[in-house]
Formats: structure tokens, C-alpha cells, sequence
């Protein structure tokens, strides 16, 4: 694969009669556009159904037909899913490539591929098996285009005949792909037993990669996308507008979105939509409409990523100051500028903390799950409104758009927080209501909304003194920015806590947020087993920064911060707020090339710094 | 003394604001004016307005008029977006918007193309006087080519026209009137607030600070030389007994989604009033005797449901 580094070679593939059960990576290269997506979730899936933990992990070009594309399915025994560093399985589809992507194999590894790209030559530390596709998928249908699109269905048939993978589940797993279009699971399946019976007759195996049936890890689970998660828990947190802008890789939590509340979302009398969406001029737009829509009271959001963020900012800095409730999911992707747009990476932080111009910061909420998506996305409409400022999910390219495993997600169980919301009785208490005043000593107004039939206020981004009229005062200003700061700092209790797992004090500890926390599993087992080092861990789920983050920088001697960024963003971010003692602790690792963190690279270089 | 009260029971300083801050004689004091009178006379509930604006000396005025209604002094050019979102969150609520010139055809052009696509309830009026007064008076996209400034500068660029530009994109309802004219600006604003698409009026407003000296083509004294109705405008809300002496022919009526109605006394027998076409003509061939043709183009098509308002 052309976006690591070559592995050494050795000559001669290892005589062992060893074998590797459920725990191995099959990486599929294909050109995007050839209907490869199909073939590999069904690949995954029927994994899935024998009880085996799997993860899928989808690279793929900035490009709609024709580039190289990279589809990785890993499975698991032990129940990781972060990405595996080393690919054991190659399944070589796309000329282009298909040389590298030997080359880079570790030895004793595995190619299927496509026979007259004669890939055997290149390498004798491998595993061959050749596979005439064409002549495979002839019989199969005589429609070119058919053909082209259910041609790697014969990989899948292959693949379960090597891999000893269930034909019933295969087929089990295209059914629920496919839906209840017969004539095209009847074509797939052809392909598919095409495949399995020329393996069968032609390729005896000789690799140590077996998939065997497993019990009591994948009962009940479900596959989802992390934006389709974040997508219902914005339903199931009542959100009734959407403002936004198409953009990779967070387009599709918006499109779920929309499927979503056109199913679930209709007045049942009526039959109109409770809900609005509207797909902006840009992200400048996106946003302040959602502005807009939460300043009238609605629960409204927006979703995007960096290069929509950068746009954002100047909107961002109007629902700081004139305290406006806004939901915004960044779906992370590499930058600078356009950057990668179809590869991951945790690069928006530090921007986003601190987003717009003048003295501004926001509350970040950071999952790590499908789960946390769906579940952040509620607990994000609710400090939005409890805080009545902008709250961003930050998630990412690998979280967003690949599939995922998840326990299935739980009914919220409590209501809406709706925040300070002016009430007439409570208006009664307070005797004279003043927009901006600290009545309740957590730096949190009161606010009225238009229609409501309380008292108006003129909300205005330029300076204004508590009762909301116009002030160039020094006394406001600064009071005003004051009181901002102590709403900050009551967000600090209010943001997603952190998971914390002591492993006693002094030692190592290890701060790590979002997509980070499955690699970091994998590396503190490889860090326990292989060096007998017990690491204590503490997942960020939020910002701004609780006091248990500062007590776990000072229980331990030496406190490793994974970013996937080039600059240590949040490590950089923690740094601003510790003492200098605290300070001399950290030590960042970074992981920045695109493609998610895998263990094994965050154990080396963690062992590097030890 | 009790004042004149309106339908809804409401004295017109019901509908007053704050305190001006804009410059003595400024045109946009005299729009502000025009809005309390229209609302007023309109018996509108002001808590059932929001009244919104961008940046620049327009978008303060917001603050001027209609004190019980909300209202929100946005970012600059971006106004469009922010009503966009608050007339779909609440759909009972009468929408008024504020910009001027460099707010909506410099900064904000972007918006204001998108929201007169969307043809949305909202009333736009831009208080044009060809120049950025909050910075001192440089060009805006409005100013006429070859216009100067005080220090002498000669615009090179030719003006964007925000009517033709509304008319072209689809707004539903598209006048341009005159600070100075106050019965056919009130007649337009009266008309506009019960329009349920966008109304989008341009008000040419002069700056008499920055753009009322000789060589200025928004000026006081070149307005009043250059202006040219096409019609006399007369309005008659739903709730008024229609009994004005228009005579038939001469009189194009213009019937309103509240039940009220929008007479045009016509001035050039040739004008239709719902001719598309015809209004971007109009403004072209005025544009090119460099006058301005203040007059009402409502083609009164809403591409809303009428839940809309």
C-alpha cells in the first residue's frame, strides 16, 4: 500500500503449520467506483455473524470513479478494532497498485489477485494465489456492466473458501445488503459461488489464516457509522433544524439525518414535517442559520469539517458573545486548507477551542465510540442550551465513515435540559429581567426568546452591558468577558467526564481522546504483556478540562498525550493550563498520516520516549 | 394626552425605539420613521416582529424602532442567513431585516442572492447611499461609475443594482422608493409587511456626511433631480374599507396574500407592475439616463406554502 513505508524484506515464505485464527487483516485494493463497497461489507459482516469482533476500515481517494481505493477488514479474537498496522491478507483487484501493494506486505503474508497481473513474480517471502476473474464472472452474466459490478463478489467466494468463512453467513450478509432486490442477490450469489468453487478446485491453502465461529463477543451487537449514530442521537435529542453544507467526511451524518426525520419526524395528524432542513450557500450560511433557528429557540445544528470550521469561526464568535445555542459536529479530516479530504486526523482541536477572533473558547465534547456519538450528540443539544453557547462534537473521518461495532444504542432515559429559559414565575423572583446578569452566580443568564410573550431584548454581537443595550463602557466590557469566563469554567463540570483506569500512582499515564482510545487498548496489552509495563489511563471526553485531569498529570511521573496531529494540539491545549511542575511530565506523541493510529505504532513510540 | 390609537388598540409610540445615534438628517432616521408609521398604522403586535440587521450605519437602526419586538444586530453581510434560520424556526413571526449598501452588495452579496432564491417571509430593505458611512465614507458596490468622493476619488466600477439583481433571482416582491418620499416609501413598506415571499425595497438613502456633496450620484439634491416614479403608489390594508377614487385604467391594483391591496396610479401608461421583464427593462433604460426609477415590482408568487406567515 503506497502510503506506508515499505517493509524489509526476507527471502522465503516461513514453513510452518501454525495457524492463525481470528486474528489477522484482509486489505482489499480496488478502483473506487467498481461497486467494490458492496463485496467488502458483506466480507465483513458474515465475519461479523460467526461471533468474530471486526472492524472496517474504508480508504478511499478524494475522487468519485476510477483511483485507488483500500478496504481493510480486521478481525479480532481478543476485540480490537483499531486499524492493524501490518496487512496479512491482500486482495490485489487494481493494476495500479497492486505492485506496491505487494511489496509492502510482511512476509508469509497472503495475496489473492487478479491472474494476469502475474503478481507471484514480484516476491517469493508470500503467498500466491491467482484468480482469473474474468473468466470467472463470463458465465455469471452476460451484461458488461453487470459484470463489472459483481465481479468482486468472486473475491468474497474466495475468500470464504480460503478463510474457511461461512458460506450461509456470506450469503446472510448480502441479503442484508441488498435488501429485497432478488434478481441482484440472485447475480451476487452467482458470483459469489463462482468464486468459492474455483477456489475450491484450484487453490489448496497454504497460508495459516482461518476465520472459525466464536461465541459471546458479537451477540446482539450492531455495525453502524459513527455518523449515523451522531445522526439518531440528534433525533432522539429533538433537534428541529438543520443547517448545512455538503462536505467530506461529514455529508453523511447530515443525509442520515434527513432519512431519519423523514421517517420518524412527521406530524401524525398532519403528516408535515416537524422539522426543517436547509442546505446552505456555505458554511458561513450553515451556521448562522442554525444561529438563527437557536436564537428563536429551536434545537438546531450543523455539521462539517476543518475547511467548513475555518469558515465558521466568524459565526462562532457571534453565538460566544451574544450567547446563542448552536450544535456543531466537526467530522475531522487532515488538513491544512483542502489537505486530505478522504483521510483522518484530530488537527481541528486547538482551532476549535478557541474558534474566532477576540477572546473566545468553546466546549468540545470528544467520542471515541458509535456509541458516543449517539450519545453526545443529546448531551450536546443539552449543554448548548444549558450553557447557551456554541458546542462542538469533535469527531472524525475514521469515527464518522467507517463501520463500526456497537452494543445497541439505549433509549435516552431522561428528558431535554432546556436551560434558563425566562419563565413568569420566575421572572416574579428576579423582579426585572436583564439579559446578561448573573443571577444565579454560575456565570449562566436567563434568556427570553422571540414569540414567547416575555420581555424583548436587542442581542447584538458589538459591546453591550447586562441589560443587552449598546456599551463601549470599560466596566461592562470587562464584566461581561468575566462573567463568560466563570460560565466556562461551570462548563467544566458539565462536559462529558473523563474514563479513568489507575494503574496506582507514580508510573506511566496516558491521556488519549477520541478514535485514539482503540489503538491505545491494544497498546497498553502490548505495553503489560510484552514489557511488563502497567500504564494508567485517562480518555478525555471533554473540554473544557476537569480537576481530575490535573490530579492524574500529578499522580503520575510521566504522562504520554496522544494527538493524531503534527503539533500535539491538545497536549499543547493541556500544557496552557498546567503549573510548570505538571508541565515538565508531559510528553506528546503524535500520529499524523492520515490514516487512523494504529497499536503497534503508538507502543514503539512510546517505548522510544520510556 | 392620549394619543391616536391604532386597530390593535396600540399608541404609535408603541412602536418608537431607542434613541438615534446616526448623524442629524441622516436618511436612514427617515426610513426608521416610515417603519413606525407602516407597523403602526398596520396595527401589527410589535412582539410578533424580529427585526434583524448586519453591520454598518443601516444595521444599527434596527435598535431605533419597534423596542418590544427582538431584535439582533448580527455580523456583516450575513443577516440573510441569520433570518433564514429564525423565520423557519418560528413561522408566526414577521420578519424585518435592515442592510445597506456594502452590507448587502459587497460583504453580504452572497447571502442576499441565496435568500432571494429562497424567497423567504421576510421584508429586506437596503438603505442605500452608495457609501461605507461607519468607515467614513469609501465606495460601496452601489455607488455610480464615475461618482466621486469628498476627497475627490472617481468611482471606476460600475454599480451593482440590487432590484434587478432581486428581480432576476426571484424575489416576489422588489421596489425601489426614496428616503425623501415618504408616502410612497410608507405605501411600499405597508404593501411589503403584507407580502408572505421576500420583499426586498431599496431605499436610496443619502449619507450627509459622506456622499451628499457635488459630485456624488446619491446625494439629497441629485435624488430629487433624478427620481422617477412610475407611479403614484397608494395602500389599503385588508382591514379598511376600500374607498379611494382611483380611477379604473389609470390604476393598476395589486391584491396582497393578507386580503390588502397595492394601487399603482399609473405615471407611464405602459406599466405593468407583475412584468418581470419589463421591470428589469425599466431599470436598465433608467439606469442608462442615470435616474432612478422608484417603483414597485410584486409578482406577489410565493414559492412558500401560505403557512409561511
Amino acid at each position: 500500500m503506497s502510503v506506508t513505508a515499505p517493509s524489509e524484506q526476507e527471502v522465503g515464505v516461513r514453513e510452518t503449520a501454525e495457524r492463525i485464527v481470528n486474528d489477522f487483516a484482509i486489505q482489499v485494493a480496488t478502483v473506487n467506483g467498481s461497486g467494490s463497497q458492496t463485496a467488502n461489507l458483506v466480507l465483513l459482516r458474515s465475519i461479523f455473524q460467526m461471533g468474530v469482533p471486526v472492524s472496517g476500515k474504508n480508504m478511499f481517494p478524494s475522487n468519485i470513479a476510477g483511483l485507488p481505493t483500500w478496504y481493510t477488514v480486521r478481525a479480532s479474537s481478543k476485540g480490537y478494532v483499531a486499524r492493524k498496522k501490518e496487512n496479512d491478507f491482500l486482495v490485489a483487484m487494481n493494476a495500479e497498485t497492486a505492485k506496491e501493494d505487494v511489496m509492502t506486505l510482511s512476509p508469509g503474508a497472503a495475496v489473492v489477485y487478479d491472474e494476469p497481473l502475474k503478481l507471484n513474480e514480484l516476491r517469493k517471502d508470500l503467498i500466491f494465489y491467482p484468480v482469473p476473474f474474468d473468466k470467472l464472472i463470463a458465465p455469471v452474466t452476460t451484461d458488461a456492466k453487470l459484470r463489472r459490478l459483481v465481479r468482486n463478489m468472486i473475491y468474497d467466494g474466495v475468500l470464504s473458501r480460503l478463510l474457511s468463512i461461512d458460506m450461509g453467513q456470506m450469503e446472510k450478509a448480502l441479503r442484508k445488503q441488498m435488501g429485497k432486490k432478488e434478481k441482484a442477490i440472485a447475480l451476487n450469489m452467482n458470483a459469489l459461488k463462482a468464486g468459492f468453487d474455483y477456489a475450491d478446485a484450484n487453490l489448496p491453502k497454504r497460508d495459516p489464516f482461518v476465520v472459525e465461529p466464536m461465541e459471546g463477543k458479537t451477540d446482539g451487537m450492531i455495525l453502524i457509522e459513527g455518523n449515523a449514530a451522531a445522526a439518531i442521537g440528534c433525533m432522539m435529542a429533538g433537534v428541529t433544524f438543520v443547517g448545512w453544507y455538503p462536505i467530506t467526511p461529514s455529508s453523511s451524518l447530515c443525509e442520515s439525518l434527513i432519512d431519519y426525520l423523514k421517517k420518524y419526524r412527521k406530524d401524525p395528524e398532519t403528516g408535515k414535517a416537524t422539522y426543517a432542513v436547509i442546505q446552505a450557500e456555505d458554511e458561513i450560511a450553515a451556521l448562522g442559520m442554525v444561529i438563527g433557528a437557536g436564537w428563536m429557540g429551536a434545537r438546531a445544528m450543523t455539521s462539517t469539517a476543518g475547511p467548513g470550521m475555518s469558515l465558521m469561526a466568524e459565526f462562532t464568535g457571534l453565538g460566544y458573545y451574544a450567547e446563542v445555542p448552536a450544535v456543531i459536529f466537526d467530522i475531522q479530516r487532515a488538513g491544512p486548507s483542502t489537505g486530505l479530504p478522504t483521510r483522518t486526523g484530530q488537527q481541528d482541536i486547538l482551532s476549535t477551542a478557541i474558534l474566532s477572533h477576540g477572546d473566545t473558547k468553546h466546549p468540545m465534547l470528544l467520542p471515541a465510540s458509535v456509541n458516543e456519538c449517539y450519545t453526545m450528540a443529546q448531551e450536546a443539544f443539552d449543554l448548548a442550551e444549558r450553557l447557551q453557547t456554541p458546542v462542538f462534537v469533535m469527531s472524525d473521518l475514521d469515527l464518522g465513515m467507517n463501520t463500526w461495532m456497537s452494543k445497541p444504542f439505549d433509549y435516552p432515559t431522561k428528558g431535554f435540559d432546556r436551560g434558563k429559559r425566562l419563565d413568569d414565575e420566575r421572572l416574579k423572583q428576579v423582579g426585572e429581567f436583564a439579559r446578561y446578569r448573573d443571577v444565579d452566580g454560575d456565570g449562566i443568564p436567563y434568556r427570553t426568546v422571540p414569540g414567547d410573550g416575555l420581555p424583548p431584548f436587542f442581542t447584538r454581537g458589538s459591546g453591550h452591558n447586562e441589560k443587552a443595550l449598546y456599551s463601549e463602557r470599560a466596566d461592562d466590557y470587562t464584566n461581561n468577558l468575566n462573567r463568560l469566563s466563570k460560565k466556562f469554567d461551570t462548563a467544566r463540570t458539565l462536559v462529558p467526564k473523563a474514563e479513568i483506569d489507575l494503574a496506582g500512582r507514580g508510573g506511566v499515564g496516558i491521556i488519549a481522546y477520541g478514535t485514539s482510545h482503540w489503538a491505545l487498548i491494544e497498546t497498553r496489552d502490548q505495553l503489560k504483556n510484552e514489557q511488563k509495563l502497567d500504564t494508567s489511563y485517562f480518555r478525555l471526553r471533554g473540554y473544557p478540562f476537569s480537576k481530575e485531569l490535573f490530579d492524574f498529570i500529578d499522580a503520575h511521573d510521566r504522562v504520554y498525550v496522544v494527538d493524531q496531529n503534527r503539533d500535539g494540539q491538545m497536549w499543547s491545549l493541556i500544557k496552557l493550563e498546567c503549573n510548570p511542575q505538571q508541565v515538565a511530565k508531559l510528553r506528546s506523541i503524535k500520529h499524523y498520516y492520515g490514516l487512523p493510529i494504529d497499536g503497534r505504532s503508538l507502543t514503539t513510540e512510546l517505548l522510544k520516549q520510556e | 394626552m392620549a394619543g391616536k390609537v391604532n386597530i390593535i388598540g396600540l399608541e404609535s409610540t408603541a412602536y418608537r425605539g431607542a434613541k438615534t445615534t446616526l448623524c442629524a438628517g441622516c436618511g436612514h432616521n427617515s426610513i426608521t420613521e416610515r417603519i413606525i408609521d407602516s407597523f403602526f398604522e398596520l396595527g401589527i403586535q410589535p412582539t410578533d416582529v424580529i427585526k434583524l440587521s448586519g453591520i454598518g450605519c443601516s444595521s444599527k437602526s434596527p435598535a431605533y424602532f419597534l423596542n418590544q419586538s427582538h431584535g439582533f444586530n448580527s455580523v456583516h453581510g450575513r443577516m440573510p442567513s441569520l433570518a433564514t434560520g429564525a423565520v423557519v424556526a418560528n413561522r408566526k413571526m414577521i420578519a424585518i431585516g435592515i442592510s445597506g449598501d456594502g452590507d448587502t452588495g459587497a460583504i453580504g452579496i452572497g447571502q442576499f442572492v441565496h435568500l432571494m432564491r429562497r424567497n423567504l417571509p421576510i421584508v429586506y430593505v437596503i438603505e442605500d447611499n452608495g457609501c461605507y458611512g461607519l468607515t467614513k465614507g469609501q465606495f460601496s458596490p452601489t455607488a455610480d461609475l464615475g461618482s466621486t468622493l469628498k476627497t475627490g476619488v472617481i468611482n471606476d466600477l460600475p454599480p451593482i443594482d440590487t432590484c434587478a439583481l432581486a428581480v432576476e433571482l426571484g424575489a416576489s416582491f422588489v421596489a425601489r422608493s426614496f428616503s425623501g418620499d415618504p408616502k410612497q416609501l410608507k405605501a411600499i413598506l405597508k404593501a411589503a409587511l403584507s407580502h408572505r415571499g421576500t420583499s426586498m425595497i431599496d431605499v436610496l438613502s443619502p449619507c450627509v456626511t459622506f456622499n451628499d456633496h457635488e459630485g456624488s450620484t446619491k446625494s439629497y439634491a441629485y435624488v430629487k433631480d433624478h427620481d422617477e416614479p412610475m407611479s403614484e403608489v397608494g395602500f389599503v390594508p385588508y382591514f379598511e374599507d376600500i374607498s379611494v377614487d382611483y380611477e379604473p385604467g389609470t390604476t393598476q391594483e395589486v391584491k396582497m396574500h393578507d386580503g390588502s391591496r397595492l394601487f399603482l396610479k399609473k405615471l407611464d401608461e405602459s406599466y405593468d407592475a407583475t412584468d418581470k421583464i419589463q421591470a428589469l427593462r425599466t431599470l436598465h433604460e433608467a439606469s442608462r439616463r442615470g435616474e432612478f426609477a422608484t417603483r414597485v415590482n410584486a409578482t406577489t408568487s410565493c414559492g412558500f406554502s401560505s403557512s409561511c406567515r
